[in-house]
């Protein structure tokens, strides 16, 4: 940071025009303060983790197609013999060190999870698009503290290292939540499971600076004239997700210290055999990642809000409501973890936390009905983030709805560990995150890069994915409702078309992600230079250039309407003769 | 921000006056408006920093609860194998320096270099004289008994089997208490070489004094409840 000199004016390029040279370039991105170039970094390095938690998820897919079944029959000299079939990731034994091939899937299953909940999915939106925008749409020059910003993603990467490194080693075989005495005795002579845990304490601190940074630039870097109220929507989704990751994150940071002190040293707290209890580390655990399954959607929903509007344009139905009920569902999520261990709790305890649970039902409807409502005669433009969005809507109310019988005590006893709560969990993580992040990043890709992306690309890639995605995750209610449970190798024969098509699923996903990033290099090469406001937003941050210049703002810009005034307001960058407004604006509140 | 009518006013040596990290020649952050909005921001980054050291805590004090709830005479047991002059020692040493370091900060503000500094010697000898304690006369002869957590635990005498999660607690929670001693210390050390080398806070730059000095004020808070709920309970 320079101090003092900071009023000179300079001229100033795209925050990427960098000093000629590789190495220069280089060393300058891996020094940088600066918090477009640090979103970037972040959304590379989340995107890389998001392939390896992927070719994981196709492994276990693959693994999937047919159950394992052990065979008598005739070889060739007419002796008999057995065969094992049905075992796909038996080649994969010997390299990552297991004992059978059933082991393999074990680990892959958990990498999955390890991967995409602790490496892609937390810090997704917010490390990223958050990184990027956040200020920007603030009207600031950066976020309140550039350096912890830097060292943030600093700790990111080694996270990431310590898990990868972990991969390396052969992988972790505990499930993704590292549930005891399981996780303190596996593997005992080995150090791949305390590397691991290591990962995801190590990118605790990550998140946690990465909250802190954002929550304190909401409070005090507003442009003059943005009151909280004419925040973006983005921006409220955003605040609420930083709250839960600074006041959670700790939790889960002391546990898995203690899980690691378990394991290295028998402390005993979470051992039976020396009186210690398994389920008050379930409590811990999940005292943290309940809540940050919101951290994981709460920005997602902020940029279904954006992309909505601004592609209907439209204002926003009900802003108020959707600002508060983000902070109403950061406030639940708090008091709705015992909901992942009925049956290791009393009777009163699970009824009360089963009625907590429906209460997050009330403020995720809320937006739900928001957005239908301000679709409702908007003028809609079909494009890769509204068709994402909409994809969003669709797949997000079918996750939200199906939770809502694991939230049933009755219905949850049927229901519990099987193939529904692995629908469930996938329709609003990936139904909803993924598919709101992927939205947001055709959105805000000409911003980002100053390129365009070929529309018909984009829309096919996404169409596959909504595609694939349903094929892959309806098909896993039905196993589930008839009882095939998760994190099994194995099953019964009447399973195996429902698991063949969700496996065939899963392929058309891969082949939509393809698409898109086929599509996204292309546009890098060769796009078309973005204007200004391609979409005619309204926000802060199409009111620079594309990209954006190193201070985000040539002046300090002063804000004289709502975010979403699109028929009072003609939006910058833009010809009022192509944006007739409508003689009597609607009022708003 | 404020400065005081009675601030020193003596001026630095030349050598030391136009040296760019003196508080007079400090400006602030070039994405922040002003300086107030750049030293605003910081102190609630930093509380909001010491939120999470409460919750991190809260782990410890949480796991007490529960095994004291499931194991009371253990924890009973445990609670006596502590003398509890040595806590009482640590919490008179960890309030004084309590009172020094918040002393340090009104020194700052008040541009008294060399009373700033004195302060900061003698809030760190304190935080020298806890570790010394606890490791002295609390860990070393423990240890020594077998009185250690999970599988060193060899103390022939225990009472009860699950005396040894009292003791696993009691070292998770002193130790992780002891390492944010030794962070905050470390803390307060960097703030008194750079005001000895370049008197580098005053009026209006003591924005690190009054930070490290919140995070040495939590680590005196969590050590004011660790001490009754490990030394004082029946």
């Amino acid at each position: 940071m320079s101090y003092a000199d900071s009023n000179a004016h300079h001229e100033e390029g795209s925050y990427f025009s960098g000093p000629p040279g590789m190495l220069a370039k280089i060393w300058q991105w891996m020094t940088t303060v600066d918090h477009k170039k640090i979103g970037v970094m972040y959304l590379f390095a989340i995107m890389f983790m998001f392939f390896i938690g992927g070719v994981a998820a196709l492994a276990v897919r693959y693994e999937l197609l047919d159950p394992v079944r052990t065979v008598q029959m005739m070889d060739a000299s007419g002796e008999e013999m057995t065969i094992v079939t049905g075992e796909r990731l038996a080649g994969l034994k010997d390299i990552m060190n297991a004992r059978s091939a059933n082991e393999v899937y074990n680990r892959m299953f958990t990498l999955h999870g390890a991967v995409m909940v602790f490496m892609f999915i937390v810090p997704s939106v917010p490390a990223s698009l958050g990184n990027f925008f956040l200020p920007i749409m603030l009207g600031a020059k950066d976020v309140a503290f550039p350096r912890l910003n830097l060292l943030s993603w600093y700790i990111y990467v080694t996270g990431c290292l310590f898990g990868v490194l972990s991969i390396l080693m052969g992988g972790v075989d505990t499930g993704w939540t590292f549930y005891t005495p399981y996780s303190t005795t596996t593997d005992a002579d080995h150090w791949r499971v305390v590397l691991m845990i290591l990962a995801a304490f190590i990118l605790g601190f990550s998140s946690i600076l990465t909250g802190m940074n954002f929550v304190v630039s909401v409070h005090k870097l507003r442009a003059p004239g943005m009151g909280w109220f004419d925040m973006p929507l983005f921006l409220w989704g955003v605040y609420a997700t930083s709250i839960i990751q600074v006041l959670a994150t700790p939790v889960i940071g002391i546990t898995l210290l203690l899980l690691v002190f378990e394991r290295l040293f028998h402390i005993g707290i979470f051992d039976p055999s020396m009186g210690g209890d398994p389920v008050l580390y379930q409590h811990f655990f999940w005292f943290y990642s309940h809540p940050v399954v919101y951290v994981m959607i709460l920005p997602a929903m902020g940029i279904i809000s954006e992309l909505i509007a601004v592609h209907s344009r439209k204002h926003i139905f009900g802003y108020r409501a959707i600002a508060f009920s983000s902070l109403g569902i950061a406030g639940v999520s708090f008091l709705v973890w015992g909901h992942h261990i009925f049956t290791a709790m009393g009777e009163l305890a699970a009824i009360l936390f089963s009625g907590l649970t429906f209460l997050v039902a009330i403020p995720t409807a809320i937006k739900v009905f928001n957005w239908l409502a301000t679709l409702y005669k908007g003028s809609i433009a079909i494009n890769t983030p509204m068709l994402y969005a909409l994809a969003f809507l669709f797949t997000f109310s079918i996750g939200g709805l199906t939770g809502l019988p694991l939230a049933t005590l009755a219905t949850d006893l049927h229901l519990h560990d099987t193939y529904y709560v692995v629908a469930h969990f996938h329709y609003v993580m990936m139904g909803g995150t993924v598919v709101a992040f992927m939205g947001g990043i055709h959105h805000w890709w000409p911003k980002m890069f100053g390129k365009m992306y070929n529309e018909k690309g984009g829309m096919l890639g996404c169409i596959l994915v909504f595609v694939g995605f349903n094929i892959t995750f309806f098909t896993q209610f039905f196993l589930g409702t008839q009882g095939m449970p998760r994190r099994y190798a194995n099953y019964v024969d009447e399973f195996q078309t429902l698991h063949q098509i969700s496996t065939y699923g899963s392929w058309i996903i891969l082949l939509g992600f393809l698409v898109h990033l086929g599509v996204f290099i292309a546009s890098l090469i060769s796009g078309e230079k973005a204007d200004q406001n391609p979409w005619g937003g309204l926000t802060l941050e199409w009111e620079t250039e594309s990209p954006p210049i190193e201070h985000n703002f040539h002046h300090e810009p002063v804000v004289t309407h709502g975010p979403y005034d699109f028929d009072k307001v003609v939006p910058p960058g833009w010809d009022p003769k192509d944006y007739p407004l409508p003689a009597n604006p609607s009022s708003h509140s | 921000m404020q400065t005081t009518l009675d601030a020193d006013t003596t001026p630095a040596p030349a050598h030391i006056a136009n040296h760019p990290l003196h508080w007079r020649n400090r400006g602030y952050a070039h994405h922040f408006k002003s300086r107030d909005e750049d030293f605003d921001s910081s102190k609630f980054g930093m509380w909001l920093f010491l939120t999470t050291e409460v919750l991190l805590f809260a782990g410890i004090f949480c796991g007490y609860a529960v095994f004291r709830m499931l194991y009371p005479e253990a924890w009973s047991n445990g609670s006596h194998y502590l003398d509890w002059r040595f806590g009482a020692a640590n919490t008179v040493v960890l309030l004084i320096s309590s009172w020094t370091v918040a002393s340090a900060v009104r020194c700052a503000q008040l541009n008294k270099q060399k009373w700033l500094q004195i302060n900061l010697v003698i809030t760190l000898l304190c935080a020298a004289l806890f570790v010394f304690i606890k490791i002295q006369f609390e860990y070393i002869p423990k240890l020594g008994e077998g009185k250690a957590p999970g599988t060193f635990f060899s103390y022939a005498y225990a009472q009860n089997p699950y005396e040894v999660l009292w003791w696993s607690l009691y070292y998770m929670g002193t130790g992780i208490h002891a390492l944010h001693v030794l962070i905050g210390a470390s803390l307060l050390a960097w703030v008194l070489f750079r005001s000895w080398k370049y008197q580098a806070y005053g009026p209006t730059e003591y924005l690190m004094v009054e930070n490290s000095a919140l995070y040495w004020h939590l680590v005196d808070l969590v050590w004011i409840f660790l001490f009754p709920l490990l030394y004082l309970i029946h």
